[in-house]
Order: C-alpha cells, then structure tokens, then sequence
C-alpha cells in the first residue's frame, strides 16, 4: 500500500494525530517558556545559582525519552500529561541557556551606563537587555521546540497520540508505509517549525 | 556656590578579601565647577566615582548629590555604551522617556543637545550607534548624559578611546560646554594636561587617597610627591626635547 492511498484513506486520523502532536509541542514548549524565561534571567541576577540550574537542567536533558516518560507514569499516569511534563523538561535547558547567555552577552558597558544614569534594574531589563539578548533567547525557544517534535513522537508509547502512533503501530506491524505516514510528517513540522521561528529570530535579533 | 556634589569621608573596600580602594575621600564640588580626579591606574579614581553615582556602595561615608541621597546623574565613560538597538533620538532620549516627559518636549530637547555637542540633528537623528565615528559616539554619550538636565555630571575618560586629533577637538569643545553649561562636573583621567585643561580644580589620587586638592595653579606648584611625579610625565623634559 503506498503512502498516497493510505493518507487518502485516513485524512481524517492523519488530521488529528497531527493536531495532538502540534498540541503536545504547544502546550509543552509554551510551558518551557514560561518557566524558562524567568529562570534564565533570574541565574543573570544571582550567579550563586548559575551552575546547580544550569546542570540539573543538563541532567535531565541526558535521560532517555522513553526511561523519563517511565518516570513520570506513576506520578501523571498514562496519557497526554506525562508527555507533556517530559517534554517541558527537555525544553527547559536550551530556553534557560539560551536566556542567560543572550542576556549576560549584553556588552558590559551598555549596562553600566544604564544604570550609572539611574535606570532601574527593571527598566535595564526590559528596554535593553531583553530586546538585544531576544535573537539569542528565541534561537534556544527553536531549538527546544524542534527537539519536541521529535521527542514528541515517543510520546505514542504512553497512550498521549501523535504522529508517533503511527510509527509505533508501523513498527509492531513491520510495516514501513506505517511507519513512513507518521514519521514523513513529524519531520515536515519539525522543518516548519524551525522555518518559522528562524524568521521570527531574525526577526527579533537586532540589526547591527 | 551651591555645591552639586558633596563626598564625606567616603570609603569602599572589596566584600571578598577586604582590600581597601578608597579611603576617607572628601570633596565639594560646586555648580559650573569641574573637578578633575587625576591618578594613576588602580588609584580609586574610577571607584569613587561609581560610589558617588551608586553603582558601588561605600563602606563608609556619605555622598550628597544637590543636597539630596539620590538623584539621576549624568554618566559618561569611555566605552560610551550607547544602547546598539536605539537610534541616536532613542539613545539620547532614553531617561527623560523615563522621567516621562511629553514626547514633544523630548524631541525639542533631543535636538537641542544634538546641536549642543556639535552634530547636526537631522543628520543624526536616525542613525545608529553603530553608523557613527568614535568622536560622533562620544558626543551622543554626553548629550545622552545631559538629556534629564542632571545637576552633576560624571565623566569616567571619556576622550580616552578616541584618536589624538578628535581627542584634542572634543577636549577644546568641552572646555566651552563646561562655561556654558553651569554644572558641576567629576572628570576622570589618567592624563595630566587633559586635567590642566579641563579642570577648575584637580583632585589627585594615590593608592585610595586623595593627595592633594587644588586649583591647576596650585597643582602646578606642588611639591607633593605624586604631583610632581604627573608633572614630570606631562614635560618630556630635555632629553626627549633632544
């Protein structure tokens, strides 16, 4: 069966495992940013804890997607919030990294002008260093979010959808048009996601 | 006089190993007047003036800016450090948008200082930090540093990135934005005819301590070491002369 006759004969499930992976990567990367963003500049303010975030954060981005997910089954149980949670935590190492780095890359003497003139911390932050440090930040928001659509796929495994579902059910089969169906879109939106973001980071980065 | 700055017995010493950069430093400067805090590399020049405009804290010792604990400054250094992402209008109207002044009175200020530090405002409105000349960077800093109309302005070398001519050329014009201006001023160099030039008085500084406080006539005749030391380095003597 080739893969044209298997999408026109499932457009409608195509359609919603699509739908639950873009969901999953949403939900899941939005979160990172959330929480990422904060934390990223809050290690710029505090350098004591600079090196414990930044290496748990490593930790967890060197654990296997399929043992995290196993982790977290018997807190969350099986479903779309398990891989959510993993995915969040994979995402949180390049947002955090990237934020810190974009920020603390803000030439020195900008800042101490900035603040020799009396501006307060929170103005220093949010009219110089976030706007000049945004192409980095969002360089890392990219590259969280391509790696979640990959992982994202894994995410089948534990009853959360996606595209994953149908490269699970293609490899239980041994069937590689299966397998091809789901795996042939996670790459495209994986590609799409990395085009939009790099012209949102372009952008953003201010213009030397 | 109305003293825009009044340092008392001001003293910092580093948190970590206690190593004391300044030491019970005193000085008033007065409205229309510039001090010049000359000394060599690592004296507490530097230092004492980010302790006047807060970036350090003292550790003893009081700084009153026009008779107040805080007040917004006027801050110059040589890197200049103009925001890259602001043009030159943003750059220089940065603190008054803060202060929240109505944006006409901005922009009639903008143009005003612009045209103050010699560029000509529709030529340099809209260009970037990164669009300018060393010397042109310099002049926007001071403008910047002047915009919010701050009693007191501190200048950390500010001339001293800049190429001998331009130096020479920013260094005259200062001389006559100093008389006009009617500010008080704390200069920072290392450079003993920069300090001759620009100061009404000059503060010398040796190892934390101010050595010696006086008009450059007084300077001129010191006989304190150090003060001697600078005027030698300012002659090249017969030698050099060959």
């Amino acid at each position: 069966m080739s893969l044209l006759s298997f999408y026109s004969r499932n457009s409608a499930e195509l359609l919603g495992l699509l739908w639950q992976h873009v969901y999953l990567v949403g939900v899941s990367t939005g979160a990172a940013i959330v929480v990422g963003v904060p934390l990223g500049i809050a290690l710029t303010r505090l350098p004591a804890w600079r090196a414990p975030v930044l290496a748990l954060a490593n930790v967890f981005q060197t654990i296997p997607s399929l043992a995290l997910f196993g982790f977290l089954i018997p807190v969350f149980g099986i479903g779309a919030w398990t891989a959510i949670t993993a995915l969040i935590v994979y995402a949180l190492l390049p947002i955090i990294r990237n934020t810190y780095t974009g920020i603390a890359g803000v030439d020195p003497a900008v800042r101490e002008a900035g603040r020799g003139m009396g501006m307060t911390d929170g103005e220093l932050l949010r009219l110089v260093e976030l706007p000049l440090a945004a192409g980095v930040i969002l360089a890392g928001i990219r590259v969280a979010t391509v790696v979640s659509v990959g992982v994202a796929t894994i995410g089948a495994a534990i009853g959360a959808g996606g595209l994953g579902v149908y490269i699970f059910r293609g490899v239980a089969t041994v069937d590689d048009t299966l397998i091809m169906a789901g795996a042939l879109p996670a790459a495209l939106l994986a590609l799409a996601a990395d085009a939009v973001l790099g012209i949102a980071e372009r952008r953003l980065a201010w213009q030397r | 006089m109305t003293a825009a700055v009044e340092v008392r017995g001001l003293a910092y010493a580093l948190p970590g190993d206690g190593r004391t950069l300044v030491q019970n430093v005193s000085f008033t400067v007065g409205l229309g007047e510039t001090l010049v805090l000359l000394g060599r590399s690592g004296s507490g020049k530097t230092t004492t003036l980010k302790l006047i405009n807060r970036l350090l804290e003292p550790t003893a010792g009081e700084v009153l800016v026009a008779g107040e604990r805080t007040a917004a400054l006027g801050y110059v250094i040589q890197e200049v450090g103009l925001f890259p992402h602001f043009t030159v209008a943003q750059n220089v109207g940065l603190v008054p948008r803060l202060e929240r002044w109505p944006a006409d009175r901005i922009a009639a200020r903008v143009g005003e200082l612009l045209a103050l530090v010699g560029l000509d405002p529709s030529a340099f409105l809209a260009r970037y930090p990164h669009q300018l000349s060393g010397g042109q960077r310099q002049r926007v800093g001071v403008a910047r540093a002047l915009a919010a109309d701050p009693p007191l302005l501190l200048l950390d070398e500010p001339f001293g990135a800049l190429d001998p001519i331009t130096r020479v050329e920013l260094q005259r014009e200062f001389r006559g934005l100093e008389r006009r201006l009617g500010k008080g001023m704390v200069f920072v160099t290392h450079d003993v005819r920069e300090g001759l030039l620009l100061g009404t008085r000059i503060g010398l500084m040796q190892q934390g301590r101010l050595v010696f406080l006086g008009t450059p006539e007084e300077f001129r005749g010191s006989t304190e070491p150090e003060a001697v030391a600078f005027m030698s380095a300012a002659d090249p003597g017969p030698m050099a002369r060959g």
